[in-house]
């Protein structure tokens, strides 16, 4: 895995150790699955269903309804990304705000896209909905994989499984929230920054990282008091991208201010 | 206003999912793209929890937030799964408010 991949990884409970490399020698591609495939793909939307639950709960403490939590699981389908969304909204952030912060985590999805593209080999209207399954776990488990017949089919199980599990899950823990009633008085409102920090942490690889994050933790700070809500995250995220392209090709960034690279 | 955001932040997240199979290799191919969506996790995740943990409107204030979220970054660093890091959190933040 390349440190790209493997970086991007946010939303995952780290899919990729769940899949036995050698499985995808056996092809069989006319005649079904490979071996192993469904099954893999199965195990993982049903971990990430154990995790939809958490954010449909938490989607409904910062004050969406149910309806817009598995909207979002539906429309948006990429975790991170959503639970960023309901973050900002939650902290009163605007309506802008929160959406282009959601887009900002996204990227990467673009980037599995890109890399799939020659493996998936899809045209018209099939390559509209791959482009929706592109998730970490989907290009995780497909990326993997040595053969292009069992990539393609561990790219659609997966993507097909995680969204059922993830939407499901996200409509009971949507529903189970709405029953709980103050949020506060259960610590709810403390699940998303938890949430986030669960998200990080296999991220950080090497000091590199570890500053980055804390540098780009005091800018948000900094930035706390002088712009309205929402703002001063996506503030963070414009300063990362401007350093990040202006700096020149394949140096390491200094980590002076360690807002960005 | 909340339905804006969903709708706008779902279609901003399904054209970077599109743009990948899209765009010229040579666009996502190169370093400094390929730097920048590594990084753009990190920082803004990194930005989350900070303002999420002492932010309140535009004031910074240590409450039993920055309790909970402690308690969830030692359960992570411990290696906790995801549902146990969120329990642990909001499990000590409710603790701290009942007994301060």
């Amino acid at each position: 895995m390349t440190d790209e991949q493997t970086r991007g990884a946010v939303g995952a409970p780290e899919p990729a150790d769940g899949v036995p490399r050698g499985a995808g020698t056996a092809t069989g591609e006319a005649a079904g699955p490979p071996r192993g495939v469904v099954r893999d793909a199965l195990g993982v939307g049903l971990a990430t269903g154990a995790y939809g639950v958490s954010f449909g709960a938490l989607a409904v403490a910062a004050g969406l309804s149910a309806g817009q939590a598995v909207a979002l699981s539906a429309l948006m389908f990429t975790g991170a990304s959503q639970f960023a969304l309901v973050g900002v909204l939650g902290a009163g952030g605007s309506a802008l705000g929160a959406a282009a912060t959601a887009t900002l985590l996204g990227t990467r999805n673009g980037l599995y896209g890109l890399r799939l593209a020659s493996l998936l080999r899809v045209r018209g209207p099939l390559r509209l909905l791959a482009a929706h399954l592109t998730i970490d776990e989907s290009a995780a488990m497909a990326l993997g994989r040595r053969d292009p017949g069992t990539a393609r089919w561990a790219f659609w199980a997966t993507g097909v499984a995680v969204f059922t599990f993830w939407n499901a899950a996200t409509l009971a823990g949507a529903l189970g929230a709405d029953a709980l009633g103050d949020p506060t008085a259960l610590g709810l409102d403390v699940a998303a920054p938890a949430a986030f920090v669960a998200l990080l942490l296999p991220l950080l690889r090497g000091r590199g990282d570890v500053g980055l994050a804390l540098g780009a933790g005091a800018l948000a700070l900094v930035l706390t008091p002088l712009l309205p809500g929402g703002l001063p995250v996506l503030g963070v995220g414009a300063v990362a991208l401007v350093v990040g392209l202006c700096l020149p090709g394949r140096r390491r960034p200094p980590r002076s201010e360690g807002s960005a690279r | 206003m909340t339905w804006l955001a969903v709708l706008l932040g779902a279609l901003g997240c399904y054209l970077c999912k599109l743009a990948g199979g899209l765009l010229p290799e040579s666009v996502l191919a190169s370093p400094r793209v390929q730097r920048v969506t590594g990084a753009l996790p990190v920082v803004l995740l990194a930005a989350l929890v900070a303002t999420q943990t002492v932010g309140d409107g535009r004031a910074l204030v240590l409450d039993p937030r920055v309790a909970g979220v402690g308690a969830g970054l030692v359960a992570a660093l411990l290696r906790a799964p995801f549902l146990l890091v969120v329990a642990v959190a909001a499990g000590t933040a409710a603790l701290v408010r009942l007994l301060v």
